[in-house]
């Protein structure tokens, strides 16, 4: 069995492309509701941030790492990164200036009476989001570095 | 045995002979072309069927919250019909542009 690659048709179809495209604004909308009904339903930050993640990774595979990169640029990704660090640090450490513990959420009630349960919840939903930030870039940065080699100019 | 229970048996079945067929397939078939077409059936066509079935099961006491979950499996079932064929057009193309060759009846030869 002879295996000789085809360099002309590789990368190049249009149904893959077509269906790529119908498919990825519902991924994105998709982990957004995971990462939202996280503390309702099975889901949460984690799961959310890799669906989101998986739909750029989705476009980079189908086109190319360079469109991929146009739709989430490279330090708007490492942005995300840093901004869901932040909102978990800074969540975490904001319960703890109003005199709870670090991610005693009940104690953001007396920077904002909203109530213990409501602060609960709401606090949660901050944590998750800031995971979900951060895991949604990291998996694309995983995946741009390890396609390209450490380059991020060209994947597979 | 409700009305709604024998309706939503019909498709679970027929989506369990469509499962039983794409798994003789691929085990019987030849090659790998073959092998992915009967697989390809299997995905599509009988996970449709048992979504479609499940969510019709699921409206048994019909109220708002039953009829929420048979509309996110009905979304799942779409999202299904979308991906997996596409799923095994681009397995197809990567094993064809990877010079994969068909398989082709055997030539008789005489003595």
């Amino acid at each position: 069995m002879s295996r000789e690659i085809n360099e002309h048709t590789a990368g190049e179809d249009l149904l893959i492309k077509t269906s790529v495209r119908l498919m990825v604004p519902f991924i994105q909308l998709f982990g957004l509701y995971v990462i939202v009904h996280g503390h309702y339903s099975p889901g949460g930050g984690f799961q959310g941030g890799v669906i989101l993640g998986a739909a750029f990774i989705l476009l980079a595979i189908a086109f190319d790492l360079k469109i991929s990169q146009k739709y989430m640029p490279v330090t708007v990704n490492a942005l995300f990164c840093n901004l869901g660090a932040c909102i978990f640090i800074g969540v975490g450490v904001l319960c703890a200036l109003v005199g709870g513990l670090f991610l005693d959420y009940s104690a953001l009630d007396r920077l904002l009476p909203l109530g213990e349960i409501e602060w609960h919840s709401f606090g949660i939903f901050l944590v998750e989001l800031g995971v979900g930030f951060t895991v949604m870039s990291s998996m694309i940065l995983l995946y741009w570095n390890l396609s390209s080699g450490g380059a991020m100019d060209e994947g597979l | 045995m409700t009305i709604l229970t024998i309706l939503s048996l019909i498709p679970i079945l027929l989506g369990l002979f469509f499962f039983l067929v794409g798994t003789i397939g691929i085990l019987r078939l030849p090659d790998f072309y073959t092998r992915l077409h009967a697989a390809g059936k299997c995905d599509s066509l009988a996970a449709e069927l048992m979504v479609c079935g499940i969510a019709l099961y699921n409206l048994q006491p019909f109220n708002l919250a039953n009829l929420l979950v048979s509309a996110k499996l009905l979304l799942i079932g779409a999202f299904i019909f979308v991906v997996s064929p596409t799923a095994t057009h681009a397995i197809t193309e990567a094993a064809l542009v990877l010079g994969v060759k068909p398989w082709k009846r055997p030539e008789k030869r005489y003595p």
